[in-house]
């Protein structure tokens, strides 16, 4: 079997517990999506990682690029007023 | 009937066993690492299953009956395994055949089985049968994309099919052990499930476009404790460490 020339790249999700969101815990080849769910469960979850499994085909995630990092993000390091550090938190309130 | 039903537990037992042992052959081995880890689970599944089993057949000998003297320091000719488990894996698509094969019967096989008028194979079953569950799912569906798959995958396993074939026939042959445990209320009615297995059998081969083999002469013996050339070669790998090393432990 010639795999890995014809089996997709799959991003697996996976989340831990109801009420958490899926995580993006890596990524693994299958022949289909089905195949992606079962491998999946073979390879993350076989330690009771998780409740649930999303797979997305890799080629689906449109990802941005490293060239584009200042213009991206770069602009938010001087802006620290955009970071609630400025309130007084009333003690009542206790750890946030 | 003590004899009977330790003689039903060490059957069931020995086909997770070496079942599980033959998969594990795979580890490092399978042709891509998902499939690798996928075998290695299933593998290690059977043995879990299998020690289950084993504590219960030496509470059945009692004395100083452990769960590995069971397993590593019986000859062959007191294995009780079915031949089908025992064969050699072969290629890829060989392995998923007699997986699939195997499971299907396994899946109808622990369902009866939870219905078992001895609590404690009762107990075994329900534990068993959540994975088995996805054991059967698992080669089902490979089976079907290997079959409708290439030319070269549709050919090869359709020749594991055929060659594969004449061992199933022992799946479902009762004999004297099974008759009185299942006039107890303990034992699987292996006619009922064989109606079930053809039907999933049918349905997935139809599906993966298999052409099912004409049932011809069938093998049997396995549970009798009467061997193919292959279980003497599992049990040398298996059983050397235990015993050239007795007292070893971990």
């Amino acid at each position: 079997m010639s795999s890995k020339d014809n089996w997709k790249i799959w991003e697996i999700f996976i989340r831990s517990r109801n009420g958490l969101s899926h995580k993006h815990v890596g990524s693994l080849h299958a022949p289909d999506a089905e195949m992606a769910i079962k491998n999946a469960r073979d390879v993350y979850t076989r330690r009771s990682e998780g409740v649930s499994i999303w797979v997305v085909p890799s080629e689906a995630i449109t990802a941005s690029s490293p060239d584009e990092a200042e213009p991206l993000f770069t602009p938010s390091d001087d802006k620290v007023y955009r970071h609630p550090t400025f309130y007084e938190i009333p003690d009542e309130v206790g750890h946030m | 009937m003590k004899a009977q039903l330790l003689e039903y537990t060490l059957r069931l037992g020995d086909n997770a066993l070496i079942l599980g042992q033959r998969l594990g052959e795979w580890c490092g081995h399978g042709p891509i690492l998902e499939q690798d880890i996928a075998l290695s689970n299933i593998a290690l599944d059977q043995l879990g299953q299998a020690r289950m089993l084993m504590q219960y057949a030496a509470e059945q000998k009692g004395g100083d009956f452990t769960e590995d003297k069971v397993a590593f320091l019986r000859p062959e000719t007191e294995y009780h395994n079915c031949l089908l488990v025992e064969l050699e894996n072969g290629d890829w698509g060989r392995t998923i055949v007699r997986q699939f094969l195997f499971d299907t019967y396994n899946y109808f096989f622990y369902s009866a089985l939870l219905s078992s008028a001895d609590n404690r194979l009762q107990e075994i079953a329900q534990k068993a049968i959540k994975e088995i569950t996805y054991h059967a799912q698992w080669s089902a569906e490979w089976l079907i994309r290997l079959g409708d798959g290439t030319e070269e995958s549709h050919q090869r396993v359709q020749r594991s099919l055929n060659d594969l074939w004449e061992w199933t026939g022992e799946l479902f042959s009762m004999d004297a052990v099974d008759e009185a445990l299942l006039a107890e209320g303990i034992a699987v009615n292996l006619a009922e499930i064989k109606v079930q297995w053809d039907q999933k059998v049918n349905e997935i081969l139809s599906l993966a476009t298999l052409k099912r083999p004409e049932d011809a002469w069938m093998q049997s013996g396995g549970k009798q404790g009467e061997h193919s050339e292959y279980l003497g070669y599992v049990l040398a790998v298996m059983q050397h460490l235990p015993r050239m090393y007795p007292e070893a432990t971990w």
